[in-house]
């Protein structure tokens, strides 16, 4: 089998191409955070005599025109980032006549992509979820970088190992939990920006107005975070799953405590914690986010750590 | 009626009540249980399980592998005594890895077993009685219509019972009132993920019990039999014993390893046959992600690599032809391997005994007399040898490895190299006493793996299990619908009160929208079917309040 060079150049093309977009992406959700109205303004109007009723979700609807087109110009630089991201994994599949998840480069920008896509579906089923696109896309940006900078493999052939019908089974889940769990960790992150900056309002040691202020109000970030890692848990559990039934056919046992297996049980483990915590006194809100932050953690350690430094039986270690 | 407690100043009487020491001891356990059996200590446990697994995953393990162990106890001589000492390079077979993972267990099993009663229970009782004011949950809604506070219900209890909905209708103190509740899969979906996660526990500890797995490598035209002296390598479990090991004997005929352009792998293939011991046996092909099942046996391979064969003349003109051991891949990009071919009965006398160490490329390029391999495709194999003679040491007990040379008894002068070189195919090395040394050629070894786990299906039942309990306790939702009547504001028709609770699943609000819509319709749909009942009349009502 050969490897089509022209498409895997056109592969290569477009990461960069995706990264461009995505980086103006990231203009123009900065440029509607700036422009747009302070909520806060909008809460004091309301005033504390208000009926009990739902919490204010959501940013007002009523932006300006010119502050709605920034957001709109957004999510359709991120849509279009998003197609010419498709591409990359679509035309090294093409060039190598295999799924386009053979080692850490095409697996970490397949995680990217469904991290972006994740947002995208929830931003545009929720509007006021599109001022957190810059804390969303900002990283995508970074870690298409450092996934082209440092992660990068030349388009080639599967090893032995991985012809099986379960990498599209294992490795296919694996790349939407992780994509998933990504938005859901940046969610929890922001929240719990969110709530320090509303405590040290109301201790009157922060100004009100901030950029942070003209984000969904906590408990709606919240709700995004545990929704995805409620979507994301099953999903992950499942890959899991499905990479013990391929150990057995492929290393002779279903779980021997390789590094990275022993990493996504503890990943899975942190989750079980996360959607836990939230249900139990004492531990919702702050401290639960951040069960869900260190299962961010512990998703990416176990990509760049167990695959980089330490030694297992997962073929992805191939770095170039 | 119970008598009031002394007041404190009286004169304390001998304590007859202070409980007996079992008694006492009885209430400790109940409180520890308790503790233990709470949600939050669950949640500990499990980051106490996830952060115990730490360790094994960045020290090295004895269970994956020895040499790397064995390399971190000589770079780390002080250090590593004491680690070992924690069982860090056992972490997953430690105590307290294992006391982490009962306590668990033993949590799991307090907490669900209870609530698995409890939900047998649920089942069998009605929904239970409306809260007082139905307008403060979440969810709720007040309709004004003309029909009776009967019949009004009536319309509910239709709703609700085509949404699948349990429904109880009671006589309360705020007048006549509906309870409604569906949802009883999610909390059956909870238990099963649970107890599920309980069995899969169990059934891995079961493998670990009654499995074995042991390791040998083959070279083409050999064979072994799944028995443990047989095996180069192997670990059972503890009610593992000999004689239960299948009748099961593997012979390898071939073996090809295929490579990309690139040089990637591409295949491993082993045709064997395999059978009882002395059948001829049926053929088969296994290789990597396609191993040969059989009874509740698996064969793998999981290497492979090659057995430099050489022809021996002695001084005295005896031939031995077809010598080969096992050389071990150093280099898995080019095959390059290392190894050594013993042969104590060759010589004269114990003192005499040939040894040939040596590293074979199965494509071979020599640069300044150093041979390096560049493909792992046997293109142009050749060997670089050093032959030593003198004594080997293989009958002092000290155990040594196969695959090399001891260097101690080199170190000691008991071994001496005698020569060495680069050979190609047909080249010869002759010793200095004229021994010859001949190159011939090579066969290949396949690394084969035979494992026994009676564990294993029920794992994979137990984890399809947990994932379904899963998906039932995530994705279902749990409602409660509550609905009171109360005589119209003008006089006139009824007031129907709405609520809802939703447990899981997200917010409730637009189902209860279309619910409370739905309603609207359904009660305006009765109105002109029906004329207006003389007030007073006594409808029937056909549930009655339960205890
Ligand atoms: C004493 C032990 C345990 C207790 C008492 C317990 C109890 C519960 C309860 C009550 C829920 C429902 C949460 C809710 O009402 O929303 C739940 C959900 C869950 N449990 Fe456990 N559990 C235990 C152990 C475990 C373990 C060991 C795991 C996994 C390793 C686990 C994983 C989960 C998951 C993933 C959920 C879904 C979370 C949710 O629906 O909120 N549990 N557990």
């Amino acid at each position: 089998m050969t490897v089509d060079t022209t498409l895997a150049d056109l592969s290569d093309a477009l990461f960069s191409v995706t990264v461009g977009l995505y980086s103006l992406a990231v203009i123009a959700y900065c440029a509607q955070l700036a422009f747009g109205r302070r909520p806060a303004v909008r809460r004091e109007l309301v005033g504390a005599g208000a009926p009990v009723g739902p919490p204010a979700d959501d940013v007002p609807v009523t932006e300006p025109r010119s502050v709605r087109r920034y957001g709109m110009a957004a999510m359709a630089l991120t849509a279009l980032g998003a197609l010419t991201h498709l591409g990359v994994l679509l035309f090294r599949g093409l060039a190598t006549d295999r799924l386009p998840w053979g080692n850490m480069y095409e697996f970490a920008t397949g995680v990217v992509l469904v991290a972006v896509v994740a947002f995208a579906v929830l931003a545009v089923r929720r509007p006021a979820l599109r001022h957190l696109g810059v804390f969303v896309l900002g990283p995508v940006v970074l870690a298409m970088v450092a996934i082209g900078l440092f992660l990068y493999a030349e388009a080639g052939p599967l090893v032995a190992a991985l012809r099986s019908s379960w990498l599209a089974v294992h490795v296919s889940t694996a790349i939407l939990g992780f994509g998933i769990f990504f938005v859901s960790g940046i969610a929890s992150v922001m929240y719990l920006l969110r709530l320090r900056h509303d405590a040290r309002v109301a201790a009157g040691t922060a100004a009100p107005g901030g950029l942070l202020d003209r984000l969904p109000a906590p408990a709606a970030i919240d709700r995004v975070a545990h929704r995805t890692a409620v979507f994301g848990f099953p999903i992950w559990t499942f890959a899991v799953i499905a990479g013990a039934i391929w150990a057995e056919s492929a290393w002779g046992r279903f779980w021997g405590w390789d590094p990275k297996e022993t990493w996504a049980f503890i990943a899975w483990v942190v989750y079980a914690a996360y959607l836990h915590a939230r249900s139990t006194a004492g531990w919702r809100g702050g401290p639960a986010a951040w069960v869900n932050v260190v299962g961010l953690g512990v998703m990416v350690f176990n990509l760049l750590y167990v695959n980089m430094v330490s030694t297992g039986l997962h073929s992805y270690a191939g770095v170039n | 009626m119970t008598v009031t407690a002394p007041p404190r100043e009286a004169p304390a009487p001998p304590p007859p009540a202070r409980p007996s020491a079992g008694r006492r001891a009885w209430s400790l356990w109940l409180r520890w249980w308790r503790r233990l059996t709470a949600m939050r200590t669950a949640i500990i446990l499990l980051f106490l399980l996830a952060l115990a697994a730490i360790p094994g995953s960045l020290l090295p393990q004895r269970s994956l592998s020895q040499t790397n162990v064995a390399r971190y106890f000589a770079d780390h001589p002080t250090l590593a005594p004491v680690l070992d000492r924690f069982y860090l390079f056992d972490v997953f077979s430690s105590p307290w890895f294992a006391a982490v993972y009962l306590l668990l267990f033993v949590s799991l099993v307090g907490c669900v077993l209870p609530r698995a009663a409890e939900h047998a229970r649920a089942l069998r009782t009605p929904p239970p009685a409306a809260p007082r004011n139905l307008l403060r949950l979440p969810d709720s809604a007040r309709l004004d219509t003309p029909l009776d506070g009967p019949a009004a219900l009536d319309t509910v209890d239709e709703e609700l019972r085509v949404r699948r909905y349990r429904v109880v209708r009671r006589e309360g103190p705020a007048g006549r009132e509906l309870s409604a509740e569906k949802g009883y899969a999610k909390e059956a979906g909870n238990l099963l993920f649970h107890l599920s996660l309980v069995a899969l526990l169990v059934a891995l500890a079961g493998g670990k019990l009654w499995g074995y797995e042991g390791s040998v490598l083959v070279t083409e035209g050999r064979g072994f039999c799944n028995a443990f002296q047989q095996y180069d390598t192997y670990s059972a479990g503890p009610l593992v014993e000999g004689g239960d090991l299948s009748q099961l004997c593997i012979d390898l005929d071939d073996f090809r390893a295929e490579y990309e352009t690139d040089l990637t792998a591409a295949s491993f293939r082993a045709d064997i046959r395999f059978g009882g011991p002395g059948e001829e046996g049926r053929r088969e092909t296994i290789g990597v992600n396609d191993p040969l099942r059989v009874d509740g046996d698996r064969v793998y391979v999981t290497g492979h690599g090659y057995a430099p064969r050489f022809t021996i003349t002695t001084p005295t003109g005896q031939t031995f032809e077809d010598l080969s051991a096992p050389f071990l891949p150093t280099d898995q990009a080019t095959m390059g391997s290392e190894g050594a071919l013993k042969l104590p009965d060759l010589g004269a006398d114990a003192e005499s005994q040939l040894a040939i160490r040596g590293f074979f490329a199965p494509t071979g390029v020599v640069q300044n007399g150093i041979l390096t391999s560049v493909d792992p495709r046997p293109l142009e194999p050749r060997v670089a040898i050093q032959a030593f003679q003198g004594y080997l040491g293989l009958d002092t007990g000290r155990p040594q490895s196969v695959y090399a040379i001891d260097q101690e008894q080199i170190d000691r002068g008991a071994l001496s190299q005698v020569g060495s070189a680069n050979l190609a195919v047909g080249e010869t090395l002759t010793l200095p006493d004229g021994t010859a040394v001949t190159f011939t050629g090579y066969t290949q070894f396949a690394a084969l793996q035979l494992s026994h786990d009676p564990g294993q299906v029920w794992v994979l039942g137990a984890a399809i299990a947990v994932l379904v309990g899963l998906l039932g306790m995530l994705l279902l939702r749990r409602e409660r619908v509550f609905a009171r009547v109360g005589p119209g504001t003008d006089g006139g028709g009824t007031v129907l009160t709405v609520g809802s609770l939703t447990r899981g699943g997200g917010e409730g609000g637009e189902r209860f929208t279309a619910l409370t819509d739905d309603l609207r319709a359904a009660l305006a749909a009765r109105v002109p079917a029906r004329p207006t009942p003389p007030a007073g009349g006594a409808p029937s009502d056909p549930e009655v309040p339960t205890p």
